[in-house]
């Protein structure tokens, strides 16, 4: 049972087959037997699983209304509050601290009577393409233990692939969602920015953050997108319109007459070989079920990475400054006689970890006066041009295209020592961030040079993400019939049972 | 940040800003700065009280607390 889809364990609770009680005990067996070696979770809370899980079971015995989710497990991206369960977002600053409120997106799962198994592992404050800056150690990838699951969502992403749980929430600030999902073999999706509150999901970047569903299937990723989506009066940033219907979608995935744009400059050189051929596949696999295929130039991409690396620092070095060991989380040096000041900075030169501290300083900088108009001001123009690249290319085509990720997964410690060429990896997600528009990546095959996931991403307009859910069904569909079988059933056995 | 931080931090910074300064190739006087990816203004709700914290739950997680109020070290200097 815990290989299948979330919206076929839905089914089999409503058929009988099995109690959310005994699909959750389940899903804790699977992380007893293999977490020792992918390190996908950072808390487990049990207690609280079993109980939510027992009332589900309890409500369906007396014929209530569930949701269609209700009862399946989930895992939860450690950058989410939830109350009174330890919340670290992979920092040492908050190690212990016990948030004493609810995300609205964790809120919404409980309602929906989605059993939260626990925290996932994570890149500290979401920075890092690896989960390799985790205060708690890195995650593995389920397909290869000596390589990176993606990040900074990594313990999202490998718990799924791990069989772990079925469905996983993420967050995505420059691609921390979609690469993850990418590497993994498995489905991420980041929503329009404002289509999902960000209401007690620790900040990083505050303009580009958003939240999003992680899963095995287009299906079950639209599922979950429903339920975490909505206007929340809590995030004055939050759109206030109706839901984009993407259970609807996933459910009739059809690119017949749809115009698809491969974007000219998310391709090529710099692409591992394997991956462009997965990708181009992909390509013709659509256009075969109707879809027209153009090429669409966005000239101005090949600044997004820079212009990121100037705005996600700036915003992180102002949301940071929150941790300032006065109010919650880690405090050192609190003795007599020492200031104030003093014990906020030795609190944050052991609480932070190193990406942190640089990406701190390096937006302090880009903010200060002086450099403020070349660094900073100069971004947030990128920023624009960038817009108007995505604006041009959706007056002619529905959806754009590329590869998730230049590479594959890579391994553990391989660019650990090179911020730049981590920083590369989100070469293809970043544009999306940067205009707030959603995007998708599901699995398109192994590379065959070293039969690793290779990731497909899609693009949509602000508020179209159902046109993300339409195509990703379609060409889930046509992989599928090409495979035989889902691609995870090719990942390799761990812990030495299925 | 220890010396050693410090020193790694300093070469590695001169990387960083000389990778990201080509933003200034193309952002040229004309165009206007984006801070924000959706257009929002003025959002506001109406003056009603709704409930929050209880003082002991936002107290929760303070590192040190003194008669309901987070106690800090010491903010203004001796003399």
């Amino acid at each position: 049972m815990i290989t299948r889809a979330a919206h076929e364990m839905a089914a089999a609770m409503e058929a009988g087959e099995i109690t959310s009680e005994k699909l959750t005990q389940d899903h804790f067996d699977r992380i007893a037997e293999v977490d020792a070696d992918v390190h996908a979770f950072l808390y487990l809370d049990h207690e609280g699983a079993v109980a939510q899980a027992r009332a589900v079971d309890k409500a369906r015995a007396n014929g209530e209304k569930v949701g269609p989710l209700a009862g399946v497990p989930l895992a939860l991206k450690d950058v989410m509050v939830q109350k009174g369960i330890p919340t670290t977002a992979g920092s040492k600053i908050l190690e212990g601290w016990r948030p004493p409120y609810d995300a609205t997106v964790v809120t919404k799962l409980k309602n929906a009577g989605i059993v939260i198994l626990g925290k996932t592992n994570m890149d500290e404050f979401a920075m890092g393409s690896s989960t390799e800056n985790s205060a708690y150690g890195p995650t593995h990838n389920p397909w290869d233990l000596s390589r990176i699951p993606g990040g900074s969502g990594g313990g999202s992403s490998a718990s799924l692939a791990a069989f772990e749980a079925p469905l996983a929430i993420g967050t995505d600030t420059g691609g921390s969602i979609r690469q993850p999902a990418a590497v993994t073999g498995t489905v991420g999706v980041k929503p329009t920015y404002g289509g999902v509150s960000r209401y007690g999901l620790i900040a990083f970047s505050s303009s580009l953050d958003q939240a999003g569903p992680c899963a095995r299937t287009v299906l079950d990723a639209a599922l979950l997108h429903e339920v975490m989506a909505g206007h929340d009066p809590k995030d004055a940033t939050s759109i206030n319109a109706p839901v984009p219907q993407v259970v609807h979608a996933a459910k009739n995935g059809n690119v017949k007459g749809v115009k698809i744009g491969y974007v000219k400059e998310l391709n090529g050189e710099g692409y591992q070989a394997g991956v462009r051929s997965r990708f181009e596949e992909s390509l013709d696999l659509l256009a075969k079920a109707g879809a027209e295929i153009v090429e669409v130039s966005c000239p101005n991409f090949e600044y997004a990475l820079a212009s990121y690396y100037l705005i996600a620092p700036s915003e992180c070095s102002s949301n940071l400054a929150r941790f300032d060991a006065m109010r919650y989380g880690m405090r050192v040096g609190d003795e007599d006689g020492v200031s104030a000041e003093l014990v906020m900075n030795l609190t944050r030169e052991v609480g932070f970890g190193r990406e942190v501290k640089r990406r701190v300083i390096l937006g302090t900088y880009a903010l200060s006066s002086g450099y403020y108009d070349a660094y900073y001001g100069s971004a947030q123009k990128v920023r624009t041009l960038i817009i108007e690249d995505f604006t041009k290319a959706f007056a002619k085509v529905d959806v754009l295209v590329s590869p998730t990720t230049p590479t594959t997964a890579f391994k553990i410690g391989d660019k650990v020592d090179d911020p730049l060429a981590m920083y590369l990896n989100d070469i293809a997600t970043i544009p999306v961030n940067m205009a707030g528009i959603g995007g998708m990546s599901l699995p398109c095959g192994l590379a065959p040079e070293d039969g690793l996931p290779v990731g497909f991403q899609i693009m949509a307009p602000a508020m179209q993400d159902q046109r993300l859910y339409s195509v990703g069904a379609a060409l889930e569909a046509e992989l599928l019939t090409k495979w035989g079988a889902p691609l995870l059933s090719q990942i390799p056995a761990l812990g030495g049972a299925k | 940040m220890t010396d050693s931080e410090l020193d790694h931090l300093a070469t590695e910074m001169d990387v960083i800003l000389n990778a990201v300064a080509r933003v200034q190739e193309v952002a040229t006087s004309e165009i206007k700065p984006t801070s924000h990816p959706v257009p929002i203004s003025n959002v506001t709700r109406s003056d009603v009280v709704v409930p929050s914290l209880t003082p002991e739950q936002a107290l929760s997680g303070a590192p040190a607390k003194e008669d309901g109020r987070f106690r800090v070290p010491q903010i203004l200097g001796e003399e």
